[in-house]
């Protein structure tokens, strides 16, 4: 029995609750300073606050376990952070305008002030809602996998799902977001390192190289390095889960939110040069899954891989840093989106419901409702199997519904109207939802549509729903002209 | 500015149109199958672009800049 790697991994939680708790001191727990940090973070810091919740236990586990298990379909992760680097160029550098403007606080808050309807702003908190979880659910899964695997089968995945939502609860519940940026700040460099080792060593190690590697996997399993002729993993599913992926990208409440603590809006465009290098770290973690491929073959749950191979091949020691690694980029995104989700309940649902709570209450109620959020992430964790990688997309596909609106507003005569607004993120939503369900629960989308355009990402075809929706519904609503006349 | 931020329709093009036509292992490129090598070559291009574009848009001129005065 060898505890040095969960000591390892603990010392690590440590000290990211140490840092948390540094980086509060002298600063008054406002709303605003809780959530958007006073709104004063410079270019650095938003940098790695918004490269920090991307790369999460999503990136790391579940992108070396969509390597393993299904080969090229993973290549979609790669390409769609950059295209929404691109979009962030034009898309965050007038909303962080606004929301300075108007001081607001959430993406919720944006909504409601642009289309002067507190009810969308408690939609889009619900649609924030329902996308977050399972976004949380998959951080608290990857703990759970590291610190069980780590503990070498000591310590249940079960128990440590619970471990791990305890760790994040407590580090949010001290810090808030500058928690999250100084954690990220050892984060980054900590999961750098690790990913780019890991990604170079592992194939060199068992293969020689990345070229033998590769062509050992083609021969062992052809066709699993390209993109399928037909079913998830097509060209058409690649196609449509990038984009949809990539206009969802700052969607998120909490990726807004981390757009929002900018101190100048220069800030993202130098941004949305630097990001989609960070996005290469990405090639590494596919290198790690694709490695495991013939090294350990069949394992049930795919995004143990990483981790399993890591068991294989390095002594307990180093396997706690990799270990430490994978907990802190747990930890920051998921305390990130824990903030999100609290906010989203007590300033955008309860006070966008009764608009006469304090702000001292709100405050309160935020991180209040900090354990509930968790113990509700926690008890769907443990009862759902789905990859990292299958919930992050069902959370994509909900949040992305918020998209056409959002661009609706940035325009000059907002073409959407409020009805339209509402019409097309409750449609497109439900669409998800119900294409979503278990196979059988209802029709598929395979039985609607033509064989060719089957393989369409679900919250793709949901958007398309949507946009014509949202279209329809705010022509016929069109006001006369003369009553928007006089309105900025 | 006029032109140059048209050339980030480029890698929407490459990305999502192009890796459809080139959705094959052999040849390695680098030692990857040349679909994933595509993909990494317009992951580099693409923060090539957004610097051209940033270095051309009069929006990042340092007298605009919004980092000086910003209250702290």
């Amino acid at each position: 029995m060898n505890y040095a790697a969960l000591a390892i991994i603990f010392l690590a939680a440590a000290l990211a609750l140490a840092l948390g708790l540094i980086a509060r001191r002298g600063q008054q727990m406002t709303l605003e300073q809780w959530t958007v940090g006073g709104r004063g973070f410079g270019g650095l810091l938003v940098f790695l606050l918004t490269a920090g919740e991307i790369y999460t236990t999503f990136t790391f586990l579940g992108g070396s376990g969509w390597a393993y298990g299904k080969g090229a379909p993973a290549y979609y992760i790669l390409v769609y952070g950059s295209l929404a680097y691109i979009l962030s160029y034009w898309l965050l550098p007038p909303i962080w305008r606004y929301a300075r403007q108007e001081r607001v606080v959430s993406q919720p808050h944006y909504f409601a002030r642009k289309y002067d309807s507190p009810m969308l702003g408690v939609l889009a908190a619900a649609v924030g809602m329902v996308a977050l979880i399972p976004y949380l659910m998959l951080q608290f899964k990857g703990l759970g996998i590291i610190v069980s695997i780590a503990s070498y089968g000591a310590i249940s995945s079960r128990l440590a799902i619970w471990i791990g939502a305890a760790v994040v609860t407590t580090y949010v519940m001290v810090s808030g977001v500058r928690g999250s940026a100084w954690t990220s700040t050892v984060k980054d460099f900590l999961i750098l390192a690790i990913a780019v080792f890991l990604g170079i060593y592992l194939p060199f190690h068992y293969y020689g190289g990345y070229g033998e590697m590769f062509r050992a996997i083609d021969a062992a399993k052809p066709g699993f390095l390209t993109l399928r002729a037909s079913g998830e993993g097509s060209v058409l599913w690649f196609q449509s889960t990038a984009l949809l992926a990539a206009v969802g990208f700052y969607m998120w409440p909490h990726a807004f939110g981390a757009a929002l603590t900018a101190r100048a809006e220069r800030t993202f465009r130098r941004n949305a040069i630097i990001l989609p290098l960070y996005q290469l770290i990405l090639l590494f973690v596919f290198f790690c899954g694709f490695a495991a491929i013939l090294q350990i073959p069949g394992l049930a749950s795919v995004d143990q891989s990483l981790f399993r191979l890591s068991i294989a091949t390095f002594n307990p020691w180093f396997v706690g840093v990799i270990g430490a690694a994978g907990v802190l980029t747990a930890l920051v995104p998921g305390s990130m989106i824990l903030i999100a989700a609290s906010t989203l309940i007590a300033n955008d649902i309860w006070r966008g419901l009764s608009p006469e709570t304090s702000e001292d209450m709100v405050a309160r109620a935020a991180r209040g409702l900090v354990p509930v959020v968790a113990l509700l992430a926690v008890g769907l964790a443990l009862q759902d199997s789905q990859t990292i990688v299958a919930l992050l997309l069902m959370g994509y596909g909900f949040v992305s519904q918020m998209f056409p609106a959002l661009v609706g507003s940035l325009m000059r005569n907002n073409p959407v109207t409020k009805p339209g607004a509402f019409a097309g993120v409750i449609v497109g939503v439900a669409t998800v939802a119900v294409f979503s369900l278990p196979k059988g629960t209802f029709v598929t989308l395979a039985s609607l549509l033509p064989s060719g355009l089957a393989d369409i990402n679900v919250g793709f075809f949901a958007l398309i729903v949507n946009v014509i929706v949202t279209g329809l519904v705010s022509l016929a609503t069109r006001p006369a002209p003369v009553a928007t006349i006089g309105r900025a | 500015m006029t032109w140059v931020k048209w050339l980030a329709v480029l890698p929407f093009l490459a990305m999502l149109v192009g890796t459809a036509f080139v959705n094959t292992v052999e040849p390695l490129v680098f030692g990857l199958p040349l679909v994933l090598a595509w993909l990494v070559i317009w992951v580099v291009l693409t923060a090539a672009i957004m610097a051209l574009i940033f270095y051309s848009d009069p929006a990042n001129d340092a007298a605009q800049d919004g980092d000086q005065g910003a209250s702290r």
